[in-house]
């Protein structure tokens, strides 16, 4: 039996890993050629795309409270990949839209972003969003330096955001909110753990030497 | 007996209206064989349209219940009819949950025998109807009308009903009676989404009294020349052609008439995007979606451009004249 770090870092992880995240894509490529998307195949593709967008964008997030929690540094070779399937699914999403929604009319695809506030935050994330894929390579992060890099980075923190509110805004319509607190609460669970790990965790560290001071 | 069993086959309603099943059955062949090309491509898809226009597919699921071609303008579109299938398995009926494909899986815990539907309110005949006096009430009606959701998708269904206004003239409202109220089934105990904080319950809809007594609004119970299915709304619903889906209230329980105008299931939970008219309009855009286009469903495949949406759903030379002089974008 591999232990679960050699399972981590055996060379075959990240392939099988990607071919896991290309499933879902594969799975509605599929449905969509063999007409299996139901009455309204357009809708459904749409809404897959950005629903796997969400799901993306909360695994991402739960690799680092992940690692540390587990104790498992090995899982953070599977950030990137895992951050450049929320851009994968992201433009899919967009493109889905644009083409069997809007028929690839430009001039109707601005004046939907411009009119409809839900379009336009989900486009904003969009394009907040490709800054980050733009710069996941080793030679970015060389070029830009770890300190800017991180600050860029830390983005995706807003981009989450307005992934929830673009759901909200777009569920709102028909008062169905059930599934945007589904997600809406993991994210809050992911960076809430981030807040409490950056202020109340080291602290912890030197509680006891100041204990031991207060009681002298 | 008006609900029959499938067995029992074709009636029509009006003796004098029977053609001999020889003579049309020699036009309809005489149709079909246009439709198989020999009169050409464009004269095919007419004559095929045609055809379909004449004899309505019965799936073959529920009882049967006939309705002799309707006489009133508009109630006959020629268009290609969508699938029993796509109308019966895709549309929204709340009260059994919020995804489309919900009302197909969930409804069939609705219970519709025995049902009533009391008539009240301002009316000099106030009375409570069994379904089986309601159905008898007036001849039933064969009416092929386009849906148009407010989410921009679009059907036409075959519905099998009679003109509200049968069922009004009978009750004879009184003259201060403006509104008509349609309230239907909220019942925790068969319908499962009853008390989700979506919506309030039960779901209410209304009209105000010359749009209810436009000969196209249609008090319906069956489609496809069957009773309802329970995801459509059985055992009585209301189709409104030329306005937006919603509006056309599921499993009537009651019609109250009355001088004020109703407050609305989705006027409620949403003033400023759901209107009291909700009258189809491609240029009154819904604020999270346009309304100028829509999406046939059955037809309008994944690489299809969206069709145009038409005023008033394309019931503007029937409706037009009930809204004549009123700002549509103020009234929307």
């Amino acid at each position: 039996m591999l232990s679960r770090q050699q399972v981590l870092l055996h060379p075959a992880a990240k392939p099988v890993l990607f071919a896991v995240c290309l499933l879902p894509f594969a799975w509605l490529f599929y449905s969509a050629l063999t007409n299996q998307l139901g009455a309204n195949p357009a809708e459904a593709l749409i809404r897959s795309l950005g629903d796997w967008t969400l799901r993306f964008l909360c695994i991402v997030l739960a690799v680092t409270p992940l690692r540390v929690v587990s104790k498992t540094p090995a899982l953070a070779r599977f950030r990137r990949m895992l951050g450049l399937f929320v851009y994968f699914y992201v433009v899919m999403h967009l493109l889905s839209y644009s083409w069997f929604d809007q028929g690839f009319d430009v001039p109707d695809i601005a004046k939907d972003i411009a009119k409809r506030p839900f379009i336009l935050v989900g486009f904003a994330g969009f394009l907040l969003l490709t800054p980050l894929a733009a710069t996941s390579f080793n030679a970015a992060i060389k070029a830009m330096g770890a300190k800017r890099w991180q600050l860029l980075h830390k983005l995706v923190y807003l981009i989450a955001g307005l992934g929830i509110l673009h759901f909200f805004w777009m569920r709102a319509g028909k008062n169905n909110f059930a599934e945007v607190f589904v997600y809406a609460g993991i994210l809050a669970v992911l960076l809430g753990w981030r807040v409490w790990h950056h202020w109340a965790a080291p602290a912890r560290k030197p509680a006891p030497a100041r204990t031991v001071a207060n009681a002298r | 007996m008006l609900i029959k069993t499938h067995s029992s086959g074709f009636d029509h309603l009006i003796p004098s209206e029977i053609t001999p099943r020889r003579v049309y059955q020699s036009r309809r062949d005489l149709i079909k064989l246009m439709a198989t090309g020999a009169a050409g491509a464009g004269l095919a898809g007419w004559a095929s349209r045609q055809a379909m226009a004449q004899g309505v597919q019965h799936p073959g699921k529920l009882a049967a219940l006939a309705g002799a071609k309707s006489p009133v303008p508009g109630a006959l579109t020629m268009e290609k009819i969508t699938d029993y299938k796509d109308a019966t398995t895709y549309n929204n009926f709340y009260e059994f949950g919020t995804d489309k494909a919900d009302p197909a899986k969930n409804a069939h815990t609705l219970v519709t025998k025995p049902w009533t539907v009391a008539v009240e309110g301002m009316v000099k005949n106030p009375k409570t109807f069994t379904l089986e006096e309601l159905i008898k009430l007036s001849p039933q009606e064969e009416r092929i009308y386009r849906l148009r959701c407010v989410e921009g998708w679009s059907m036409v269904v075959p519905w099998v009903g009679y003109s509200l206004s049968e069922l009004i003239k009978k009750v004879e409202p009184l003259g201060s009676a403006k509104y008509v109220e349609f309230v239907t089934l909220a019942d925790p105990k068969t319908m499962p989404f009853v008390g989700s904080r979506v919506l309030e319950w039960p779901y209410v809809e209304a009209l105000r009294m010359d749009e209810a007594m436009h000969p196209l609004a249609l008090l319906t119970f069956g489609m496809y020349g069957e009773v309802l299915p329970n995801q459509n709304g059985a055992p009585v619903r209301m189709v409104l052609p030329w306005k937006y889906g919603f509006k056309s209230g599921k499993s009537i329980v009651k019609i109250r008439f009355t001088d004020k105008e109703p407050k609305t299931a989705w006027n409620k939970a949403a003033q400023q995007e759901y209107g009291f008219y909700s009258n189809v309009n491609p240029n009154v855009d819904h604020p999270r979606w346009s309304q100028a286009t829509e999406r046939r469903i059955g037809e309008d495949g994944l690489f299809a451009k969206k069709r145009k949406t038409l005023m008033y759903n394309g019931y503007e030379a029937q409706v037009a004249q009930l809204y004549a002089g009123m700002d549509l974008k103020k009234n929307f």
